[in-house]
């Protein structure tokens, strides 16, 4: 056992208890920074993964934005001591879960888990090495030259859904 | 193993304990204290001590910082300051921390403790975990990220839940106010922050901090006024720092979100904010005011006078101006530094391409060029900042207050 295992067993079931008592615990606010801690140690496993820059991203974007969204919706709901209110969706929650869940196992088993090194070849290993440790210029060539036009219609569609959502709730003047 | 390369000096206690045996730190000598196979062991150590130090250096360096503002803006205000600890009130910090630590942590009923807890030492963590990533004098670093920028920007950025999390656990309504502020004034500076620094990254051609200093041949304070000043103020109110301290305006909200925070929970929020403005001000030395680079004196001690130099100005900000009001903070986010964060990217990115030269890893600039981009630089950012000043109004639009008085049927 190395110490990328032990800190991969660690991060993983930091990961996965702390999703599971976001759904279980009572009280939202709980539940809200239990999700936060989940983003945290999925941004730790991306770090063992050498993704930095999906981590640092992970960690922008869901920690410094979402979470906080999140916590907003709570305090707009009412009673959040409470806890969820239950309603008649539960089947089809239920389906869906179960459907996203055998969808993740089928990935899981079909994937060839074989390491990188037991496969790829000499050069082609180099080269992973040279993306891993220069990855926002890769990333930057890709999304800015490559394949720009789908990262600009990215765009245009989060900002119609931005616009969208302010049409949506707009104060009406009479 | 990245941070062996940070200093000769972690790699030397790393051979020290290790040895040559591991392949990728190269020791000049073969064998070390340690048998083989524990090589972990010396890692462990090596980066154990490397965090020991580096904390408690930052920690007397802030313990320092503290007693420089409060005499400074003793002075800026005409009195004194702390003069009674030790000699000229040097050990004022010292007697501060003692004091928070023996007193009473009292918390207020009803709270949820784990939410109550956690801000302050999530606060503090975020101040430690930038000192990673900043490069403090040539070949002195703990990692160097190749996502640095971002990753100090991701950091900041937690600071927003935090606060946010302790006005709502605080059960004052003072301290939600605050926790709203907090939300609006933080994710709106956090806009133009992350843009101006894009006109840094365009020039130094990579996120790295050590590889953007070691890119300035000419200083970028010069190459980017519009994105130093930007920055600057950006950063001052991801800080809440004084023109921006609605957070915790003493006039308005008592003190905000850590209204009811007592002891050392207190203390550690008081740190915070003092340790931030000197990350701040290193992150913005090595952005802007290249980094370790300067004549005759060594590397980490040009560092540590850019530093308090900052540190300096942004007590003289603080002592010089008044508060903003709420609106008018917001206002002045988005009205003002969007919209020239915005210019200063389009105006660098055209010149990077009009002036710059093709080579091998992408478009490189001559220092001829440099300097006409300097030049054509300061000129938009002086023109731009005075022709937003008089275009844009920060005042809200005036609308008829709603009558405090009680109707009719309430008094009846």
């Amino acid at each position: 056992m190395t110490a990328q295992d032990i800190v991969f067993w660690l991060l993983a079931g930091g990961s996965i208890s702390a999703a599971v008592m976001v759904v279980t615990v009572k009280n939202i606010f709980r539940a809200a920074v239990l999700l936060a801690t989940t983003f945290m140690t999925v941004a730790g496993l991306f770090v063992l993964l050498n993704a930095d820059f999906l981590a640092v991203v992970q960690v922008l974007i869901y920690i410094g934005a979402i979470s906080i969204l999140l916590v907003f919706a709570a305090l707009l709901t009412q009673e959040p001591e409470a806890g969820n209110a239950s309603n008649r969706l539960r089947p089809p929650a239920l389906l869906g879960a179960v459907a996203f869940m055998a969808f993740i196992a089928a990935t899981i088993v079909r994937t060839n888990w074989s390491l990188m090194e037991e496969t790829l070849s000499e050069d082609t290993l180099a080269r992973v090495q040279e993306v891993l440790t220069h990855t926002p210029q890769w990333l930057a060539g890709l999304l800015l030259q490559e394949w720009v036009l789908p990262f600009e219609v990215a765009s245009v569609l989060l900002l119609a859904a931005v616009i969208g959502a302010l049409v949506l709730v707009r104060e009406r003047h009479p | 193993m990245a941070f062996l390369e940070g200093h000769a000096l972690f790699r030397n206690l790393y051979c020290l304990l290790a040895g040559n045996l591991d392949n990728t730190v190269a020791c000049s000598g073969r064998g070390g204290l340690l048998p083989v196979g524990w090589e972990w062991l010396a890692f462990a150590i090596t980066a154990f001590a490397i965090t020991m130090v580096l904390l408690n250096v930052f920690l007397v360096v802030t313990m320092f910082y503290t007693y420089m503002e409060r005499r400074l803006l003793g002075r800026f205000q005409g009195r004194l300051g702390p003069n009674r600890a030790g000699p000229f009130g040097l050990l004022q910090p010292v007697a501060d921390a003692i004091k928070l630590l023996t007193k009473e942590s009292i918390v207020p009923r009803g709270t949820d403790l784990l939410l109550h807890n956690l801000p302050p030492v999530i606060m503090v963590a975020t101040v430690f975990v930038t000192l990673a990533i900043l490069p403090f004098g040539e070949d002195t670093f703990v990692a160097n990220l190749n996502v640095g920028v971002l990753f100090f920007l991701a950091i900041t950025s937690v600071n927003a839940l935090a606060i946010f999390m302790a006005g709502l656990s605080s059960g004052n309504r003072y301290a939600v106010f605050s926790g709203m502020r907090a939300v609006a004034q933080l994710i709106s500076y956090e806009v133009p922050m992350v843009l101006s620094v894009v006109g840094v990254i365009l020039l130094a051609g990579s996120l790295s901090l050590v590889e953007i200093v070691e890119a300035q041949r000419i200083p970028f304070f010069l190459l980017q006024p519009l994105g130093l000043f930007i920055f600057v103020v950006a950063i001052s109110a991801e800080m809440n720092r004084t023109p921006f301290d609605q957070l915790e305006a003493e006039s308005e909200i008592v003190a905000g979100f850590h209204t009811e925070y007592t002891g050392m929970k207190f203390g550690l929020f008081y740190l915070a904010e003092y340790a931030a403005v000197l990350t701040s001000a290193a992150v913005i030395v090595t952005l802007f005011l290249d980094g370790w680079n300067g004549p005759w004196l060594p590397s980490p001690l040009w560092f540590l006078i850019k530093v308090f130099f900052l540190a300096f100005l942004f007590i003289w900000v603080r002592a010089t101006l008044p508060r903003l009001r709420i609106d008018q903070t917001m206002a002045f986010a988005w009205k003002f530094l969007l919209p020239l964060s915005l210019l200063n990217i389009f105006v660098t990115a055209t010149l990077v391409l009009l002036l710059g030269e093709e080579t091998a890893t992408g478009v490189a600039l001559s220092t001829g060029g440099l300097w006409a981009m300097a030049g054509i630089n300061s000129v938009v950012a002086l023109a731009s900042v005075l022709l937003f000043a008089r275009m844009v109004h920060l005042r809200t639009p005036v609308h008829p207050i709603p009558s405090m008085q009680p109707s009719p049927s309430e008094v009846a």
